[in-house]
């Protein structure tokens, strides 16, 4: 008799499904709600709300602020696939960020030690970056299935680790030189042959987009076919469903935990190529951190969906681009920031509160069925 | 609706008009009886009936979305079993919520413990209660024992003693027999006729019927969600009150004539299962199945029986040998065994058959994930494995809209029969049918004795597990009973009755 309850969990990490129009209205809902959230912050700080909203959008749809957005949208795209891979089988990979700068420094520094013909060179740094990342995770993956340490703390203190790593290699006894012209260090820059050349996309601007957002939607349109097309990708959502199931159909649940951190790992990688080798071509310190905590927020807001985690990653940079303005027109940048976490907030609670409207016309609907005299489908006792 | 019992005093408890609604299931629908102070109303329906939503309703634990309650003639509003409980209601659950490393006293007073100035715990006073109620209702209940050295007849008078405790005058039942064997339901009928001669009022539900022709007052019969009847037990025979439950004529478990070859599919010797703390949870069990035969697996549960189905999965490190034919199979992983050709019915469908939030196509290819229609080398078979759930459907009647329905908007016994569907495909030797019929209701359990037959027919060799007595001597050809994970007697199914069954079950008997 008991309806079968999925847990707030699933419901958070998308692994239930919302039908039709509904899934539709829990992002736009969610999104006025934090637009009038941020109304209120704005008219708090004495601020006129629309107008700041309308200089944001003026300011978001030039064609050198499409281009940077896009840009770090193609960066939050690969940080938030990385976290969705493991979210989609119950697994936290909170060590995101490690993984994809100690990623980012290692390949660097073999991209600036080599030289290669073409594609060759920008091949090598992408699978060292991968293999680094998955390397990274895999300690993680190995400590949860020899010793039962929960990946979430163990990548948490990898973070820390990472941080410390790269920081020893990053000097100049070791992996780093001198950066022409200041007194930052970074990597050996890598040479015109690992480099991937911008595209002018947008016209109206110098500004090119990265090279490597086609590597973003390549590992979109990988992750979708990895998981509802292939048997590995059944199993790995078998897994994230519930795992009694999964290891009763025969799923070797340690093995899937190795190989989802080490996909989630290799993922992670790639998040710093983007930037590597369509702009700095060295890592040094100056690269983003927090990338893997950002790709947190934004799975959540994507609903670990490829589709969702696109526009997800796009909003979340338009916010990002557009705030540069506000420090002109005298508005705190932090705005966006409080923004951007009530976006995420309200989407979960948008889609918990249209998941609970989904159940109660559910009841309706088999309600009607009972007044009407058929039983609902399936149940009553069969001649 | 025809009261059976006329009385002037005030009913007990009163339901009127009670509907509650849950999407995709059965729910209660316009549901009224009227229960007599003093007496043992049983409550009987089928699996899924709604026996225990209504029960649930009373007990606060649900609120109806429409409908009275009215207790001793008051009309009541539960918001909580809290609610209940203060109106003089308890309940005693199916299973037990009792925490085995305390003492009965400790669990009885956990959350109403009574306070010697205003901190301290009055342990002497618990204790002085405990044993008064105890001596009262002749519960025989040592209040310093501790649970988890207490059989499971004694560990239920704890629970109605906890209830008692707390001041009910009515007791809900909740399936209290289906953990008993037969000896221990005689106890338990004797406790209850202490406690109605005392002035309690008991609400008993259960789907047994000779028990509740025995032990009853009063009977009110449930089916598909509303009431159908109010009965005296005195006029009623069990046949007669199996037909208003069910509605159409009975089915029954029997198979007719051996299928057994002398081939055998499955072999196991010494297999030895220990817990973390290094404990035998099954100890050194042997058998054969031959093509052809079902083997079925009697015994109170807890004693072994999901250890050994775990154990012969692959999914729970066995000492000992299993042989699949010729092939020893002790050493294979899960899947290996699935795609040699185990089919597994688990016991509990939605932990190990089921993923609840994925559509019936998906579920089709659970357990299968290797094999045709399904996949196509490493590429999910969308196309295949839809049709062939589709076939599923058909072949098995699963009543569902259609392949795309999440399994949970399925009822359980159409779970079940998308299951069986499922583990039939692929020509499975070897069946593994864990409680293939609990929860599901009349029909589908029907369905599914059929199909266990049929194939039985056709030489799959199946090993069956039950709590179902009448189940268990239907279906098999051989019986086993295992008592604290060995196997102490062999049992011929065509002349044993659940009683006798029941008694080797406790270890009473011995070899039938």
């Amino acid at each position: 008799m008991k309806a079968a309850e999925s847990s707030f969990a699933d419901r958070l990490l998308g692994r239930v499904r919302l039908s039709g129009l509904l899934s539709l209205a829990a992002p736009v809902v969610a999104i006025l709600f934090a637009a009038l959230i941020t109304s209120i912050v704005l008219l708090a700080t004495g601020a006129p709300p629309l107008d700041t909203l309308v200089i944001m959008g003026e300011y978001g749809v030039q064609p050198r602020s499409i281009v940077l957005t896009l840009n770090s949208a193609t960066t939050f795209y690969l940080a938030a696939i990385a976290v969705a891979i493991g979210f989609r089988m119950n697994l936290f990979n909170i060590g995101v960020d490690g993984q994809y700068r100690l990623a980012a420094l290692i390949s660097a520094a073999v991209g600036g030690a080599v030289v290669l013909p073409g594609p060759l060179h920008t091949v090598l740094v992408i699978l060292v970056a991968m293999l680094v990342g998955a390397g990274w995770a895999s300690i993680a993956a190995l400590l949860k299935v020899k010793r039962g340490v929960s990946e979430v703390i163990s990548t948490i203190m990898l973070n820390a680790i990472a941080t410390a790593l790269g920081s020893w290699l990053l000097n100049k006894e070791r992996l780093a030189v001198e950066v022409a012209g200041s007194n930052n260090i970074g990597t050996k820059p890598i040479a015109e042959s690992g480099r991937v050349p911008g595209l002018a996309l947008i016209p109206g601007t110098e500004a090119k987009v990265f090279g490597l957002l086609f590597l973003a939607i390549a590992v979109g349109v990988g992750y979708h076919v990895l998981l509802n097309r292939t048997r590995f990708g059944f199993d790995l959502r078998a897994t994230g469903q519930s795992e009694t199931a999964a290891v009763a159909s025969g799923v070797n649940v340690k093995k899937m935990i190795v190989i989802a951190m080490l996909l989630s790992g290799a993922a992670a990688g790639l998040i710093g190529m983007p930037q590597l080798l369509g702009a700095s071509y060295s890592y040094s310190l100056d690269f983003p951190t927090g990338l893997g905590f950002t790709g947190i927020a934004i799975a959540l807001l994507g609903r670990n969906h490829p589709v969702g985690i696109a526009f997800g990653a796009l909003l979340w940079a338009f916010l990002d681009t557009s705030s540069s303005i506000l420090q002109l027109h005298e508005i705190a940048p932090e705005l966006v920031a409080i923004m951007q976490g009530t976006i995420v907030l309200s989407v979960i609670v948008a889609y918990e509160l249209v998941h609970r409207y989904q159940v109660v016309a559910g009841q309706r609907r088999v309600s009607k069925e009972l007044a009407s005299g058929t039983p609902p489908q399936g149940e009553g006792a069969s001649a | 609706m025809e009261e059976a019992v006329i009385s002037t005093s005030t009913p007990a408890v009163e339901l009127e008009g009670i509907t509650k609604r849950f999407p995709g299931v059965v729910a209660n629908r316009d549901i009224s009886m009227s229960v007599q102070q003093g007496h043992v109303h049983a409550i009987v329906g089928e699996n899924g009936a709604g026996k225990s939503t209504l029960m649930k309703i009373l007990y606060g634990m649900q609120r109806p979305d429409e409908g009275e309650i009215r207790v001793n003639g008051t009309a009541v509003g539960f918001r909580s079993p809290a609610d209940a409980i203060t109106a003089g209601i308890g309940m005693v659950h199916q299973h037990f919520m009792l925490a085995d490393n305390l003492t009965v006293l400790e669990n009885v007073i956990l959350g109403s413990e009574p306070r010697r100035a205003g901190v301290a715990i009055d342990f002497g006073a618990a204790r002085k209660r405990i044993r008064t109620i105890s001596d009262t209702y002749g519960l025989g209940i040592d209040p310093d024992a501790m649970v988890e050295d207490l059989g499971v007849g004694a560990r239920q008078r704890v629970e109605i003693l906890k209830v008692l405790y707390r001041g009910a005058r009515i007791l809900i039942l909740d399936e209290p027999t289906a953990v008993l064997v037969p000896q221990e339901v005689e106890e338990l009928f004797g406790n209850l006729r202490e406690l109605v001669r005392e002035g309690l009022t008991i609400i008993f539900i259960s789907h047994k019927l000779d028990e509740v022709l025995s032990v009853a007052d009063a009977i009110t019969v449930i089916r598909r969600g509303t009431t159908v009847a109010s009965v005296d037990p005195k006029d009623v025979t069990a046949r007669q009150l199996a037909e208003l439950m069910v509605g159409t004529e009975l089915p029954s478990p029997e198979t007719r004539e051996s299928t057994v070859t002398d081939v055998v599919a499955l072999s196991v010797r010494d297999l030895s299962v220990h817990s973390a703390d290094g404990r035998r949870l099954v100890d050194g069990v042997g058998f054969d199945i031959r093509k052809g035969e079902v083997l079925g697996i009697a015994g109170v549960e807890g004693n072994g029986q999901a250890e050994l189905v775990e154990a012969i999965m692959g999914m729970r490190a066995a000492d000992g040998e299993i042989r699949l034919g010729e092939e020893d199979i002790s050493a294979w992983p899960t899947l290996r065994r699935r795609e040699a050709g185990i089919g597994y019915i688990p016991e509990d469908r939605h932990r190990h058959g089921l993923l609840l939030e994925a559509p019936l196509w998906e579920n089709r290819i659970l357990g299968h994930q290797t094999r045709r229609p399904n996949v196509k080398g490493p590429w999910i078979d969308r196309t295949g494995a839809r049709e062939d759930t589709r076939r599923i459907v058909t072949e098995y009647d699963v009543r569902t809209p259609g392949i795309d329905v999440d399994a949970a908007a399925l009822s359980g016994g159409n779970q079940q029969k998308l299951i069986v569907g499922r583990e039939m495909s692929g020509d499975p030797v070897f069946l593994i049918a864990s409680h293939p019929t609990r929860g599901v209701d009349v029909g589908a359990q029907a369905a599914i004795w059929d199909h266990l037959r049929a194939a039985r027919a056709a030489g799959l060799a199946v090993l069956l597990i039950s709590a179902d007595l009448d189940e268990l001597i239907g279906l098999s050809d051989t019986l086993k009973v295992i008592l604290r994970g060995r196997i102490v007697a062999d049992v011929d199914p065509r002349d044993v009755t659940p009683e006798r069954l029941g008694s080797a079950m406790t270890g009473a008997g011995g070899a039938a």
